[in-house]
């Protein structure tokens, strides 16, 4: 038990009573509780007034001695560099700046040498570039045993990665050989000034509650970002700095799986991550077919097509198109719902886009509630309008 | 093939608010449920064990409560379940999660794979499974969707995992560790017997004694990440409904979309 | 309503309506829409262990008792009463072979039926019989070691889906009532054919058809009992299956009302929701009191069944009038209340109206039942006037 409530102190004042996230304090015969859903958060122990709560928190060595600098993953698929990559490289920059150190980037692939420069012009003072056959697929091995051993090398304080499928997937395996905390999925980063720590601000909860989370002890503080949560920094023609090449064949790192292939959704942009603009179709469509109308309006606004659990259900979509708890997290610049109720369950996977538009003929649907701009009417009235006025002011 | 399920007990994330006045959570009338991902991970191990024998076996780690979530399994169809509780548990982050979970595996014995869901609804990580294959040394697949072929003779298996842009086919040498999508299957529905057998099942409890775990390395001593606030995401609460016709309403929509320069057209 | 239910009754209640609401639910309407039967749904009722639930333990039921059927068929009624007329009729199909088959024709039998792995179903009705089953036509007639059979059947629910039928023929014209006797007839037997498909107004998510016997010859050990106990068999399977057929009004009638009173708490009117209004309270004031009625007077009388009761004709009668007349009244006002809304096929409660019509009429009219209880009611009270 690390959670100490210290009976002489106590004063049954409630304050940590009313403190605590969890419910998880009671008083019991005038002295103040924890009861087993505690996850010992702290919350209690900053409002208590007379200091008889204290929390035995992870002390040990303050690690940050020699481990300076910042690190982003660039992440590279199929030929390009990922979105996330240059809005990693836009916040580290900032953080970096804070702290008065250097942003490297790592990039991994194969004949990807010249994607160093657009690296470099995006804020990048060092790129480590580790580039072999072997890294021309993603594996988590590979990936991630050879992160493991740069970071071992070269001891950054931070390492940020986007919070996307390969980053999802590999970094917790490097911050499990390194032995450091990892903070999953974060909206917002800063510094704290008194103790340089990185404040990674999250959501949890399916979105319903945010947590701000700090990793003390461990070295590097590790986390994925989301994608499109932080904004690519200024193309800076020219600029330059250094570029480190890793010998990737000398690290004798062995990968347990083998890429077979690698099948694109060709069909259509299911890369819902990184669209600017979503389209997303629900129940309300009625039938299959009726998605074309949705992958109309997606052309013209260059946009990606989503779908709510019961279009996937239906069987009118891929399960890939699905937005919400059990499908993706989306944050586009404009989304667009046309005939989606909006429970809960979607609303977590749309909610911080920028502007939502909701188009539903029932007015009590919950979409509204979320959305910037509701109309209340037919979807099959409304969309075919909205194809007809775009069309003609662009014409 | 025995197969090894990793679930966790968490609460129905759509009931879970945030109160903005006390910045407390909202508890009352919350039920708890088995991580729904982990459902999907569990209906895998079964439909591997139809086709190819063994058994199934599922753990959790949690509090004493947690017992609930594995009774739910067994109503499934699982065969075996352990609970990994201790108060030292309380409070881990991520990778004591990992470590813990590790620890109560290698107790247990030998498994030819261990499936998880992908994440926990609670915390959305997404970290304990690849962690905890680090952890056991084993390799791992994330976001599996579909099975493809498994050959028990080379000790292989091959899968389809989800990714940003399409899927992956990748192939593992076993044992591994994958964490499953919704999408992999449907689930099926517990059986009567099931359930009259999760009633009754004997559910053993290891302690952080019976795992001989480092003290320092479990629960909140040895989480890496510490929570420093809690606080609700502002409110988007704008809930604008444009008034008149459609045509209105989409010329409205037009301008101020345009406006907040998220559309590109020239309305007149 | 508390009704003291055991652990494991309710244990059966909850597993029924999880898999009436995980599986049948999403495709309802769409089943009802296309006329469709799922036989994956009722693998999913087999996996769940509730297809064999009055099947005996050694036979890889669960040996309940009609109290435990009743309660999942309530459940699956509750969301589909199509569906659940299929899982009801799997029983009713079953039970000439459970109460009167022979050892080695349960062993042959009821294993499957259990699994789901065959679908059963029970063929009395004819054109020229139906609330008057002395009108069989359909003859058999002993061959060696064979029957042959000959006639057709129809409005059989599960024709063509099921592999078992239970089929009622003539085995001796001049016994009267007594000279029937009811076979097993497997799909595939030769000379045994499918009709057509009825297109149905209601509970078009089962399936309906016609069954036709040309010379059908199966062997003399598909005989259920002996020769003349047909009518015998056929009386004491219907007892025992009416209370499964009220229990469909009372599931229907109560999943009706939960939707109207869903909407009636939603839909604004005149400024407030249309619950606040007298006039829709006092309906569903009725509706509940009804359904608990109905509810209450089924779980009673199958308990008195289960105890072992002799002779349920009147009870088991009233068990199926009762709540066969108030699902159609529940369920005509349960589209009143959701007006132009419960009119359109987008909400259930007009094919939970279409399904509840048949109610009235199959396994014996409301008609036919009225008179079982009069006449019982008739023996009952004149065996006591010649005592005293």
């Amino acid at each position: 038990m690390c959670l100490f409530i210290d009976p002489d102190l106590c004063t049954a004042c409630e304050a940590c009573v009313e403190s605590c996230p969890f419910g998880a304090i009671t008083l019991v015969d005038d002295l103040a509780q924890a009861d087993e859903t505690c996850n010992l958060c702290g919350a209690c122990e900053d409002v208590c007034p007379v200091q008889a709560i204290t929390i035995e928190k992870k002390t040990g060595a303050p690690a940050a001695d020699g481990y300076e600098g910042v690190w982003i993953f660039a992440e590279h698929r199929q030929g390009k560099l990922a979105q996330v990559a240059f809005e990693l490289l836009g916040e580290g920059r900032r953080l970096a700046d804070q702290l008065g150190v250097a942003l490297g980037a790592v990039l991994f692939g194969h004949d990807v040498k010249e994607e160093a420069d657009q690296l470099f012009a995006y804020g990048a003072d060092t790129v480590y570039l580790a580039d072999d056959p072997a890294l021309a697929g993603f594996t988590d091995d590979m990936y991630g045993v050879l992160l493991a051993k740069m970071i071992n090398e070269h001891q950054p304080e931070i390492v940020l990665c986007g919070a996307t499928s390969i980053g999802r997937s590999f970094i917790p395996k490097v911050a499990t050989i390194l032995g450091t905390g990892l903070t999953a999925d974060c909206t917002g980063l800063g510094i704290r000034s008194s103790d340089r720590l990185l404040l990674q601000t999250r959501p949890a909860f399916g979105g319903n509650i945010m947590a701000t989370i700090v990793c003390p002890a461990g070295r590097p503080q590790m986390a994925t970002v989301r994608t499109r949560v932080f904004r690519r920094g200024p193309y800076q023609e020219g600029r330059k700095g250094e570029l480190v090449e890793i010998d990737v064949a000398r690290k004798n790192i062995v990968s347990r799986t083998r890429l077979l292939e690698v099948v694109t959704d060709l069909s259509e942009k299911v890369n819902l991550a990184e669209a600017d603009v979503l389209v997303a179709g629900g129940r309300g469509l009625g039938e299959e077919k009726n998605f074309d109308l949705l992958r109309e309006l997606a052309d013209l606004l260059n946009a990606g097509v989503g779908a709510s659990r019961g279009a996937v259900d239906a069987g009118w979509i891929s399960y890939a198109h699905q937005v919400g708890q059990t499908g993706k997290t989306v944050s586009p610049k404009l989304y667009i719902a046309c005939g989606i109720s909006g429970a809960v369950q979607h609303q977590v996977g749309m909610q911080s886009s920028d502007v939502i538009v909701a188009i539903n003929k029932d007015p009590n649907a919950p979409i509204f509630d979320v959305a910037n701009y509701g109309l209340v009417g037919d979807l099959f009235d409304i969309v075919p309008l909205m194809i007809k006025r775009i069309k003609t002011a662009r014409s | 093939m025995d197969i090894l399920v990793c679930i966790k007990q968490v609460p129905d994330t759509k009931d879970i608010k945030l109160d903005p006045e006390t910045n407390t959570l909202k508890r009352e009338g919350v039920e708890s449920i088995v991580n729904p991902f982990d459902m999907y991970a569990v209906e895998t191990a079964l439909m591997l064990k139809d086709e190819w024998g063994g058994t199934v076996r599922a753990v959790t780690m949690g509090p004493p409560q947690a017992e609930q979530a594995l009774r739910e399994v067994v109503s499934y169809g699982v065969d075996e379940v352990a609970l990994f509780s201790d108060r030292a548990f309380a409070g881990a982050d991520t990778w004591a999660t990992a470590y813990t979970l590790a620890k109560g595996i290698r107790k247990l014995g030998d498994f030819d794979l261990i499936i998880c869901g992908k994440q926990a609804v609670d915390g959305d990580t997404a970290q304990v499974g690849p962690g905890l294959a680090q952890q056991l040394d084993l390799p791992f697949i994330t976001f599996v969707r579909r099975i493809v072929k498994i050959e028990l003779d080379s000790r292989t298996m091959v899968v389809e995992r989800l990714m940003d842009d399409g899927y992956d086919v990748v192939e593992t040498s076993l044992p591994a560790l994958l964490t499953v999508v919704k999408e992999i299957n449907e689930l099926r529905v517990p059986s009567l017997k099931g359930k009259m057998k999760a009633k009754k099942i004997d559910i053993p409890i290891y302690s952080a004694a019976d795992l001989e775990v480092d003290p320092d390395s479990v629960g909140l001593t040895g989480s890496y990440t510490q929570v420093i606030e809690v606080f609700a995401p502002k409110p988007r609460g704008n809930r604008i409904i444009l008034e008149g016709e459609t045509e209105e309403q989409v010329e409205k929509l037009l301008n101020g979309l345009t406006k907040d320069k998220v559309l590109s057209v020239k309305i007149d | 309503m508390d009704y003291f239910l055991t652990e494991e009754q309710k244990m059966i209640q909850d597993l029924a309506r999880q898999v009436a609401e995980e599986k049948v639910l999403p495709l309802r309407a769409e089943l009802d829409e296309n006329e469709e039967f799922s036989r994956e749904i009722i693998k999913h009722f087999a996996d769940a262990d509730l297809l064999g639930l009055g099947i005996p333990e050694e036979y890889g039921g669960m040996g309940m008792g009609v109290f435990e059927q009743i309660l999942a068929t309530e459940q699956v009624a509750r969301v589909c009463c199509g569906t659940a007329v299929t899982f009801g009729s799997g029983g009713l199909g079953a039970m000439p072979i459970i109460y009167y088959g022979s050892k080695e024709q349960k062993q042959k039998y009821l294993p499957d039926v259990a699994s789901g792995k065959k679908l059963t179903a029970f063929a009395l009705t004819e054109s020229t019989a139906g609330s008057d089953a002395s009108g069989i036509q359909t003859t058999a007639v002993r061959d060696g070691d064979e029957y042959v059979l000959n006639g057709t059947k129809q409005w059989i629910t599960n024709a063509a889906e099921a592999e078992i039928y239970c089929v009622v023929a003539i085995t001796d014209r001049s016994k009267g009532p007594r000279g029937s006797s009811i076979f097993v007839v497997e799909k595939g037997d030769s000379g045994f054919e499918f009709g057509k498909k009825e297109k149905k107004m209601g509970i078009r998510t089962s399936t309906t058809g016609e069954l036709i016997f040309n010379d059908c010859r199966i062997p003399a050990d598909r005989l259920i009992s002996r020769e003349g106990m047909g009518f015998i068999i056929a009386m004491k399977a219907l007892d025992l299956s009416r209370p499964g057929v009220g229990i469909l009004g009372v599931g229907l009638s109560q999943g009706a009302m939960e939707v109207a009173i869903e909407f009636a708490q939603t839909r604004i009117q005149f400024g407030r929701p249309i619950i606040a209004q007298q006039a829709v309270q006092h309906i569903l004031a009725d509706m509940a009191t009804n359904i608990e009625a109905g509810r209450a007077l089924i779980y009673a009388i199958t308990k008195y069944i289960d105890s072992g009761a002799k002779n349920i004709s009147k009870v088991s009668a009233m068990a199926k009038l009762f709540p066969t007349d108030m699902a159609m009244q529940i369920t005509t006002n349960a589209v009143q209340i959701l007006g132009g809304h419960g009119y359109m096929r987008e909400y259930p409660v007009e094919k939970m109206m279409r399904d509840s019509k048949i109610l009235q009429i199959f396994e014996g009219t409301n008609q036919i039942q009225r008179n079982v209880i009069g006449q019982e009611l008739n023996k009952q009270f004149s065996s006591r006037k010649n005592k005293g």
